[in-house]
């Protein structure tokens, strides 16, 4: 009987790719609801990861139409009896059910409720930032430099030897050797062979001489063909061509400023680090490569690793400006702005040293505003103090030296949080896609 | 020794294909010449799990449409394998010509020889012979027909947007049991027939089309004269009514689908009756491909081709793959179909070969045959699970199984046992099985009974109840408003006691909602009690 075996595994993969899609679109509703919740309860770390998700049925549930599980006659077969004998009754459980195949109907009441499955990273970063968008990308319009980057164009019959097509080259060569006839290696082989063959029986047989000397002759034809139609021609050469296309900047650097004075305690870090770690997280889908600077600042400032800047703790005073300077300096260091987009954000109790504040408020507009996209300020507050500072009026010292930087510079933002559940709305309100109100004006 | 080693077919649990290859032909040896089977040419692909997720959200198809349920199916499949809750099936096979199966790369060389033997010549002899498969299904052009159905809901989608395709996908998904002839094969062109004659359709209707036609006033539809009996006799001659495929009636005689939207109710209705004969069949099939298996592997291991740790790995998922657990224990979760199946084929064997004077009594045609093979087969090709059940369903597997029958009737406040496994129950337990086999029963049986085409076009759907069980209430109500957005108007359904032909429920779905119309009769009857109390 005919048969075949076929290897699959080599097939493309995800053949369902596209159903997938079409069911997050139908369920991207509740899946979104789900993937904002999941913020609030979630270590912002993690959020990379992916998520598995249980969103409720609802929409997304297939109805048939079917039997109910009660009411009417019926009657049931089941395998395993032990001591029943016929007239044996059996109590009813109180809450209908299917009896005893309730186990049936408790899991498909239970699959139908809830459904569960894991969202990949891309999918859940997605909808997880989906409607946010970069603040004004003044780079692109204010001071143009372009970087370039290299894009594959088609191929050249010039270039350099690194850029060597082989297979356009190996198909060129072999559509020119079929259409100048270049003889096989093979023939020559087989040829050679014969002739070998002849050559020893020439020996004994008169008219082999004859044959071995027209083998020679065809041997010798063929070697010149072959000579002239060479294996690979300088014709056939092709470069991969590769041109420069315009880009724009695709490299952020993001800022973190944070003051680890001893006003600023576990839980504020906490929530300081959830904001910086949400917008790494967002700057990162946005430019292909993005750097971290942490400062931490108390009455100095200096630039730590992630680790001692959420961990390790400080004692000092606190002065804000040291944090800006030190801010100003790298930039001037290390990221120019032709070739980096800036992003800065800081965190603070909102605590200064008196006096300090106006100079921050100078330092950003003369030096740092200039230079960056975006700056946002969040400020922690306490819980308790939460409602009274809610005007946006009222505030501290650096508060209101910022307030004057937000009304001038349209890329600063500031917002106040007390909880972990402020962080996400506050974030989204910080990029929200639409013309942003300057409601602090 | 030595000699018996070389003889294996292959040895550790490596697969290569030369190892597939070799173990092939020596199954097909035993499955053609030995069991005497008949199958379709075999097209054995290897995939990775993956793939086998992928194959399983879109119903073991290879070649399926895309829609958003399969998706679901894959996020869903795909999260119960990752955690480990469920493992993957060893392998699923199609009922095509070639007969298609997968068999997955992480199986070991004794998990693919099981599987070969269960699939491509268990499954595809049953496929193959199986009176049911020969007479609804085309297996020559299943795989044909899917890729045009495929390329066709591409195209709608690209022409009138996913959304509104998957909007009429969604109603002929939820219409899909009720989307099958039960009782007579349709007649049919062929598919690309069918596609050159849908192509003519539509060019001929843009050449036709002009708007001005639009503007001409319509005669006043209320202004008809009744029906007469006559002609309503005609009309449901003519509309094939009353109609169980609702599907078909729907892509037919709706008064507001357009023709590609027919057309893709058509494509469900055509899938959901490929599938038919499978879902009538799941314990022959699994019984069949599981003997199949069984058999084939204890020959191998007789002839010494494989070794006993191979013998003993088969045996071991075969063991897993006809557990049968008790009633009470919590996997239980009904008959398993492939360990009655494969029960009740053992025991035809054994009946044949060493009958017992009970099985003489029941099974005098078959009893101490000398053929069994025979006996299988020709249970295989003619028998569908509920006459299968009924036929050959012995005392010594309901004994085996220690089946009982429990009564539960609506108005009694306790199940009953009614039947055991002793002589005075083997009738009654058997029956009672088969019918819970029986399609007919397992799904609610639903039929169009009229359309008020004069009248406010109200479609007239009609529930025939066995034993008063009535539909699931959440569920019905969803699906009625499927069959009102593709009828377009107003649908009535009325659930009706079969044996009473009491009305059970009559419920009417409008653009308003649902109204409960047995109620609604209620209520107007206690408003003229109460004036007639009043009058008194």
């Amino acid at each position: 009987m005919h048969h075949h075996f076929i290897d699959r595994r080599i097939n493309p993969k995800d053949k369902s790719l596209g159903n997938r899609q079409r069911f997050l679109r139908r369920a991207r509703a509740r899946i979104k609801e789900e993937v904002n919740k999941s913020i609030q309860d979630r270590n912002i770390s993690d959020i990379g990861n992916g998520e598995v998700v249980t969103i409720p049925t609802k929409g997304i549930e297939e109805p048939r139409i079917r039997h109910s599980s009660t009411g009417g006659d019926r009657s049931r077969v089941f395998t395993g009896n032990r001591e029943f004998v016929p007239g044996d009754e059996l109590e009813k459980p109180k809450s209908g059910g299917g009896g005893k195949g309730g186990k049936e109907g408790s899991d498909g009441g239970e699959g139908e409720d809830a459904f569960r499955f894991a969202l990949s990273r891309e999918e859940f970063l997605d909808l997880f930032f989906e409607d946010l968008e970069l603040p004004d990308l003044v780079k692109t319009s204010l001071r143009e430099v372009n970087t370039f980057k290299r894009q594959r164009a088609g191929h050249s019959a010039s270039g350099n030897h690194s850029n060597l097509s082989v297979i356009r080259t190996m198909r060129n060569a072999y559509g020119r050797r079929i259409a100048l006839g270049r003889p096989s290696s093979e023939k020559i082989r087989a040829l050679e062979t014969q002739l070998a063959e002849v050559e020893a029986r020439a020996e004994t047989s008169e008219g082999a001489d004859a044959e071995a000397i027209r083998l020679r002759e065809e041997l010798e034809r063929i070697r010149r063909r072959i000579r002239a139609v060479p294996f690979i021609d300088p014709v056939d050469i092709r470069y991969r061509r590769f041109e420069n296309q315009p880009s724009s900047n695709s490299r952020a650097v993001m800022f973190c400023l944070m003051d680890v004075s001893g006003s600023m305690g576990k839980r504020e870090k906490d929530l300081a680090k959830r904001f910086f770690m949400l917008l790494h997280l967002f700057l990162e889908r946005r430019y292909e490569k993005t750097d971290i600077v942490f400062i931490r600042h108390t009455h100095h400032a200096e630039e730590v690793d992630e680790q001692t800047f959420f961990y390790s703790a400080e004692t000092g005073g606190t002065v804000v400006s040291t944090a800006l300077d030190e801010m100003s300096r790298i930039i001037s260091e290390r990221y120019p702005t032709s070739e980096w987009n800036i992003y800065a954000a800081q965190a603070s109790d909102g605590e200064n040293f008196s006096g300090d504040s106006e100079r921050c408020n100078a330092l950003l507009q003369s030096d740092i505003m200039p230079l960056l996209q975006y700056y946002a300020y969040i400020e922690i507050l306490d819980e308790r103090e939460y409602d009274i500072f809610q005007d946006s009026r009222s505030g501290a010292a650096l508060w209101r030296s910022y307030q004057e930087v937000n009304a001038d510079w349209r890329n600063f933002a500031m917002k106040r949080i007390a909880n972990r559940a402020d962080i996400y709305p506050v974030f989204r309100e910080l990029f929200a896609q639409k013309d942003r109100q300057k409601s602090m004006a | 020794m030595t000699s018996e080693k070389n003889q294996l077919l292959f040895d550790g649990s490596d697969w290569n294909f030369e190892l597939l290859e070799r173990t092939y032909h020596a199954i097909e040896e035993i499955a053609l010449d030995d069991l005497g089977l008949d199958v379709y040419p075999n097209q054995v692909e290897i995939i990775s799990s993956e793939q086998m997720l992928d194959a399983y959200s879109s119903i073991g198809m290879p070649l399926m449409y895309q829609h958003w349920s399969f998706g679901k199916r894959f996020v869903h499949d795909e999260q119960m394998y990752r955690k480990g809750y469920q493992g993957l099936a060893y392998e699923i096979v199609i009922n095509s010509n070639p007969c298609i199966s997968y068999n997955m790369e992480e199986n070991t060389m004794p998990m693919q020889t099981l599987v070969m033997a269960h699939a491509a010549f268990g499954h595809n002899h049953f496929f193959k012979n199986n009176y049911l498969f020969k007479q609804w299904t085309d297996a020559e052009g299943i795989l044909e027909y899917m890729q045009f159905a495929k390329s066709y809901i591409a195209q709608c989608e690209e022409k009138y947007g996913p959304e509104a395709v998957e909007e009429i996908l969604d109603a002929a998904h939820a219409l899909m049991d009720h989307g099958v002839f039960r009782f007579r094969r349709p007649p049919k062109p062929s598919v690309r027939e069918k596609e050159r004659r849908r192509r003519e359709r539509a060019e001929y209707e843009e050449s036709q089309f002009n708007d001005l036609w639009r503007t001409l006033p319509g005669k006043a539809a209320d202004k008809l004269p009744p029906e007469t009996e006559e002609q309503r006799k005609a009309r449901m001659q003519a509309m094939q009514l009353p109609q169980e495929n609702l599907l078909y009636f729907l892509e037919k005689h709706s008064p507001v689908l357009q023709n590609w939207q027919c057309e893709l109710l058509h494509i469900v209705s055509k899938i959901a009756q490929y599938f038919y004969p499978q879902k009538q069949t799941k314990v022959m099939n699994e019984g069949c491909a599981t003997f199949v298996h069984y058999y084939i592997a204890n020959r191998l291991y007789d002839l010494g081709k494989i070794s006993e740790g191979a013998l003993l790995e088969i045996l071991h998922s075969h063991a897993n793959v006809v557990m049968q657990p008790d009633y009470d224990d919590p996997r239980y979760s009904g008959l398993n179909p492939y360990a009655l199946g494969f029960e009740m084929m053992q025991d035809i064997r054994r009946i044949c070969e060493d009958p017992t004077d009970e099985d003489r009594e029941w099974f005098p045609a078959f009893a101490g045959s000398d053929d069994w093979r025979g006996v299988l087969k020709d249970a295989w090709a003619n028998y569908r699970d509920e006459s299968f059940i009924l036929q050959y369903l012995s005392p010594t597997v309901m004994r085996k199984f220690r089946m009982f029958l429990i009564a539960d009737e609506e108005k009694k406040s306790h199940y009953a046992v009614s039947h055991i496994h002793n002589e005075a129950g083997f009738r009654e337990l058997r029956a009672a099985l088969a019918r819970s086999y029986d399609v007919g029963r397992i799904e609610p049986d639903i039929q169009v009974a009229d359309a008020d085409l004069r009248g406010d076009r109200c479609l007239q759907v009609q529930h025939m109840a066995h034993d008063h069980i009535p539909l699931e209430p959440k569920d019905r109500s969803e699906v009625l408003k499927y069959i009102r957005a593709l009828w377009g108007y107003n649908v009535s359904l009325e659930s009706v006691d079969r044996s009473s032909g009491e009305v059970i429920q009559k419920v009417l779905l409008t653009e308003q909602g649902e109204e409960d119309l047995a109620a609604k009769k209620e209520e107007t009857l206690s408003y003229e009690e109460a004036l007639l109390g009043v009058a008194v």
